[in-house]
């Protein structure tokens, strides 16, 4: 386990696709987190893995990757997966932070959730 | 929409057509003022407006009311919206102290017996967004003045000295924007300002262009003045807001000598309080509106408006961007400046005018002087709102030109600064109805070109307003707050034949429509086609994305040019 | 067909889309997979059930009027005539408008309230800057074509090579926008702040007394800060970086207070980089309509702004809305999980031409036609150039301005 700052954002893949978020290709879009290559290798992990990434707001299982990011920021792109663990709370400004979040990550065997299971609809 | 109307009764006061407080019926059809033999008298909806002023609708020809640097002032402004005019009923909500959304100035304008604003400079790759906010404007009939000061093939074209195609220009740009005329801010200034400078003199160097603001003006004034456009040039003097640029008006206003046209002026001059500062710096700042006036009335083809400053809140908002960027630096207040492509750019910065002090005063008087010691068939009633005031308070610049004896009230109870800068403590004129009446309705219309406005002559448009004033038993010289309060909430406002309001009360809520200038039998765009294929290589949209198709107008009115 | 795309805040008017052959021109891989054909929400339903759109629209109207505090949020990404419509039919409701600015650039809009906004346009910055800087903005992932039409290569007036212009990029990670810049500045999470006050500081002539200031080494601010002064024209954009992270308004109003010190020596202007293509316009609408951009409540009768209350994620934590209308827009997608939370709690309706999220938590579903290819309309790019979006085809789907039409006839009907 690993503590982190999570930041998230736009990528070209999730802006694709999203104008189709029921397709295979928007999951595969949003249901990962990037994480700085020693950081990767710290938590243990190969291609195809997943993690869990836990803030005080919620905690989302996604698959891990490696990304050009400093060591103890992982970057989750916007969408269902991020905001499972983003803080809502806006400080009156009617912005949730969705952007440089504590948390941790560890590695999981545990699924990734459907965007459908994640909205908890059939 | 009532099909006609009979006003019965009602004391005119009509001065393009030298009524001077007449009694006489007014008759109305399909929108028209038409001959008594024209309608079925028992089919008329009757007002008995007698004992009532009946005037021709107001005519605001320079406010700053629809378009993108409005709209940034509202956002920037909360503190400006809170103020609730209105709550949503059959009518919209309306919200605003001076600024105001765009259909609390159409509620505003009407409730107080003006029918048609004219926004006062409109960025033109922007006119898109300032019809928009034109159309959602109730009531009023509207038009825009695109700005052509900064505009690169402006000043191209003039530095080329090729007239033709500044013609050609004028008119491809009249067309594309939906324009109404030829506005001119701070000509070369704004290109200036992209470095960081200004043109505040009339023989300053516009960068990159080698040309002045002098060589800018006259061009224009010619290229204008040969086309024949129903407006003349418009002109917001270089130099704006420092003491001593008193001259730099004086010389701009004779920019005009050497040119003639018989309906109109060749040069109106606009806001010229902002311009008529004597002395050297703020230290020694005075009135320098008896030189101005002076130029005006011995010339025979310039108009000015007075751009009256009022006591209470204000925010000033231009197309002078460098001046905006000095007015943040002086008051440290917020900021917003947009540059525009090559057209030129806008800053805002909210203001306020204080009766104590010093320099607010001052321009207080200014504006006043400049009511009172131009001739009254010269000089045009505006605050340019926002930026002296609201143009809810016309009523009381009224009855100020009217009353030596309320402004010597109010005179004690501004900074005693004016006494000794300015000569307003010493004007005894008072202007008589006929002639606020003048300054407010045909004046303007004449001004403008807008031959069916401003008159209650057979064939203007049927929009009227009607106060609870008699002028022939009224003494405004001593009854100024009646004038003051029966000013504002007209008896009724008619508009196009339409009642629209009725004791200050907004009855419905109707569409005008948006005048433009089609003067395409003038000059044809295509001596300029390649030139602007150029000029395009410039601009962030491509040529075929520029401009207004009148499709996206809610109601275009386009004029064609004699 | 020439065509004006309708994905992004750049809206590129120089692309050229075949509908037949769904072949595009120019456009980059985010604005061709808008205009490309994809799965659309087949028919207008009340819950699951397929019915007529007058059907729909009497159900979304019924909604609407019974509800005590209905939230109309969405907007951005369809056309000023339809959102016109929608700050109409929400005064009339007494609701509560929103819009996406709300979780993306309003805080620059809190931070101009402050400061004001010292900006230009596109064009201004293609002609003239020989300074670009992007902070928090990741245009290659979110503005494609930004770089090559406006900011980095394009060529104007007085830039006439790359050369010409310096390009810097601060941000928390080596974005695909930094590999394109001349310098890439690296800022801890958080720390973009005290970042810009230090800038400041060096600019007025200070000494900074630190070695290093959110990360970024002393030596590389006093560069950073020299190459500004030094620069004729230059241009903050700033992206969600700096909006989503701590200082939210408050870096911005920072950064403003930067470019005005800038602007007393030489030029500089900031400017926000807009998401969607219409999401000024989904913010100028309502300004001019009813004096805010965003977070507008109409239940007295007139329109009061409060972000802290009206916004929508608050408004949906506080659970403080009993009905929700959403128009081109998907914030069971993009809200925090606890704010779409409340959105299972109350009667939904959406609008919109692709099934999304927030779909799947619809009452009434209502699909429409999408503008820029199958309705026309005019769109404010991102510094609020209005531009005009085409239809390229005929749609037996109505558009937003046609479905908002009806609702608000509908509503107006049963409000008597």
């Amino acid at each position: 386990m690993i503590e982190v700052e999570i930041i998230t954002g736009r990528t070209i893949d999730q802006g694709k696709t999203v104008e189709e978020k029921l397709t295979e290709e928007y999951f595969k879009a949003v249901s990962y987190c990037e994480l700085n290559e020693e950081d990767f290798k710290a938590l243990g992990l190969s291609e195809g893995d997943k993690v869990k990434v836990k803030t005080e707001f919620g905690e989302v299982v996604v698959f891990a990757k490696i990304g050009d990011l400093p060591r103890g920021v992982v970057f989750i792109p916007m969408g269902p997966y991020a905001n499972q663990v983003i803080d809502p709370s806006t400080d009156g400004t009617g912005m949730p932070q969705f952007k440089g979040v504590k948390g941790t990550v560890e590695k999981t065997d545990e699924n990734v959730l459907s965007v459908k299971e994640l909205l908890g609809v059939k | 929409m009532h099909h006609m109307l009979w006003i019965k009764n009602g004391i005119v006061i009509d001065p393009k057509n030298k009524i001077d407080g007449e009694k006489m019926d007014i008759f109305v059809k399909n929108g028209k003022i038409v001959e008594e033999s024209e309608v079925k008298k028992d089919e008329c909806k009757v007002i008995d407006a007698s004992n009532k002023l009946v005037v021709a609708g107001g005519v605001e020809m320079h406010a700053h009311i629809a378009g993108s640097k409005i709209n940034t002032g509202r956002t920037m402004r909360p503190e400006e919206m809170r103020v609730v005019r209105q709550t949503a009923n059959k009518l919209r909500a309306t919200v605003g102290r001076v600024l105001l959304t765009s259909p609390a100035i159409g509620y505003e304008y009407a409730r107080m017996g003006y029918t048609t604003a004219v926004e006062a400079a409109n960025p033109p790759i922007g006119s898109l967004h300032t019809h928009e906010e034109l159309d959602a404007i109730p009531i009023l009939d509207k038009a825009a003045l695109p700005v052509f000061g900064n505009w690169h093939p402006v000043l191209k074209f003039v530095a080329e000295k090729d007239f033709e195609k500044l013609k050609a220009f004028i008119v491809w740009a009249l067309e594309r924007t939906k324009g109404f005329g030829v506005k001119v801010v701070n000509p070369g200034g704004i290109e200036a300002w992209m470095y960081g400078k200004n043109c505040r003199n009339l023989d300053d160097e516009v960068p990159g262009f080698g040309i002045t603001p002098r060589d800018i003006i006259t061009s224009l004034i010619r290229a204008n003045e040969e086309l024949d456009l129903p407006h003349s040039v418009h002109l917001h003097c270089n130099n704006l807001g420092n003491p001593g640029n008193y001259q730099t008006t004086v010389e701009s206003i004779k920019l005009a000598a050497g040119f003639k046209n018989d309906k109109r002026q060749v040069l109106h001059v606009t806001h010229v309080q902002f311009n008529a500062y004597g002395g050297s710096s703020w230290r020694d700042v005075c009135s320098g509106v008896e030189d101005i006036a002076k130029t005006v009335n011995s010339m025979d083809n310039v108009t000015i408006d007075m751009g009256a400053a009022i006591f209470g809140h204000a925010t000033a908002m231009t197309g002078d961007a460098p001046f905006q960027f000095v007015l943040h630096r002086l008051l440290g207040a917020k900021w917003s400046n947009k540059d525009s492509e090559i057209e030129g750019g806008a800053g805002i910065v909210p203001i306020m005018y204080l009766p104590k002090n010093p320099v607010h005063a001052l321009q207080w008087a200014i504006g006043l002087e400049l009511g009172l010691m131009v001739d009254s068939d010269k000089v045009v009633l505006t605050t340019d709102y926002p930026n002296g005031g609201p143009f809810t308070e016309y009523p009381y610049v009224m009855a100020m030109l009217m009353s030596k004896k309320m402004r010597e009230k109010e005179l004690e109870k501004v900074h005693q600064y004016v006494q000794k800068a300015t000569n307003l403590p010493a004007i005894d004129t008072e202007r008589t109805l006929y002639e606020v009446i003048h300054m407010t309705r045909s004046l303007p219309a004449r001004i403008l070109g807008l031959e069916n406005k401003g008159h209650l002559g057979i064939g203007a448009d049927a929009d009227i307003a009607i106060y609870n004033i008699n002028p022939n038993e009224i003494d405004p010289s001593t009854q100024y707050e009646v004038i003051d309060k029966e000013f504002r909430r007209a008896a009724y406002t008619i508009k196009a034949g339409d009642i629209i309001v009725e004791n200050g009360v907004i009855l419905k809520e109707t569409w005008g429509r948006t005048f433009w200038i089609d003067a395409r039998s003038k000059a044809s765009p295509e001596i300029i086609d390649s030139d602007l294929n150029e000029f395009f290589n410039y601009y962030s949209i491509k040529r075929r994305n520029f401009g207004v198709k009148e499709e996206w107008i809610r109601n275009p009115e386009r004029m064609g040019v004699r | 067909m020439e065509a004006v795309c309708t994905f992004c805040g750049n809206v590129c008017d120089d692309v050229e889309f075949d509908v037949e052959k769904q072949k595009g021109k120019r456009f980059c891989p985010l604005g061709l997979s808008k205009f490309q054909k994809k799965e659309r929400i087949k028919s207008p339903m009340i819950d699951g059930k397929e019915v007529s759109y007058e059907e729909a629209i009497e159900k979304a109207a019924e909604i609407l009027v019974n509800a005590k505090r209905p939230l109309l949020y969405g907007w951005a990404s369809t056309v000023n005539e339809a959102i016109r419509l929608g700050v109409i039919l929400t005064e009339i409701v007494g609701g509560v408008y929103d819009q996406c600015a709300s979780v993306c650039h309003a805080p620059g809009t809190l931070a101009t309230i402050e400061e004001g906004l010292p900006g230009g346009t596109l064009g201004s910055v293609k002609n003239r800057a020989d300074m670009v800087i992007f902070w928090g903005s990741n245009p290659m992932e979110a503005h494609p074509r930004h770089p090559t039409r406006y900011s980095v290569h394009a060529k104007g007036y007085l830039i006439k090579d790359r050369k010409d212009r310096k390009v810097v990029v601060v941000d928390v990670r080596r974005t695909r926008t930094a590999k394109l810049a001349d310098k890439f500045i690296q800022v801890k999470p958080g720390y973009d702040f005290a970042v810009i006050s230090a800038l400041r500081a060096i600019i007025k002539g200070e000494d900074i007394e630190v070695d290093e200031v959110g990360g970024v080494p002393k030596e590389q601010l006093i560069e950073l800060a020299e190459d500004m002064k030094n620069a004729k024209y230059g241009v903050i954009f700033y992206g969600l970086g700096v909006t989503q992270s701590r200082g939210r308004d408050r870096t911005v109003e920072n950064a403003i207070k930067l470019i005005q010190l800038l602007n007393r020596t030489t030029r500089w202007i900031i400017w926000p980089m807009r998401g969607h293509y219409n999401v000024v316009g989904a913010g100028e609408v309502p300004a001019w309509e009813v004096g805010y951009q965003y977070a507008i409540d109409f239940s007295r009768g007139y329109p009061r702004f409060s972000p802290a209350e009206f916004s929508a994620v608050e408004m949906l934590l506080r659970r403080d809305c009993d009905a929700m209308m959403v128009v081109a827009s998907d914030p069971a997608a993009h809200f925090p999980r606890k704010a779409v939370e409340h959105m299972k709690n109350i009667p939904v309706i959406q609008i919109d031409p692709f099934p999304n999220l927030t779909t799947l938590l619809s009452n009434v579903v209502i699909p429409s036609a999408v503008a820029g290819i199958e309705a026309e309309g005019t769109a404010y790019r991102m510094d609020v150039i209005p531009l005009r979006v085409k239809k390229l085809v005929d749609s037996e789907f109505w558009s937003d301005e046609k479905i908002l039409e009806e609702l608000l006839k509908k509503v107006e009907e049963l409000k008597g």
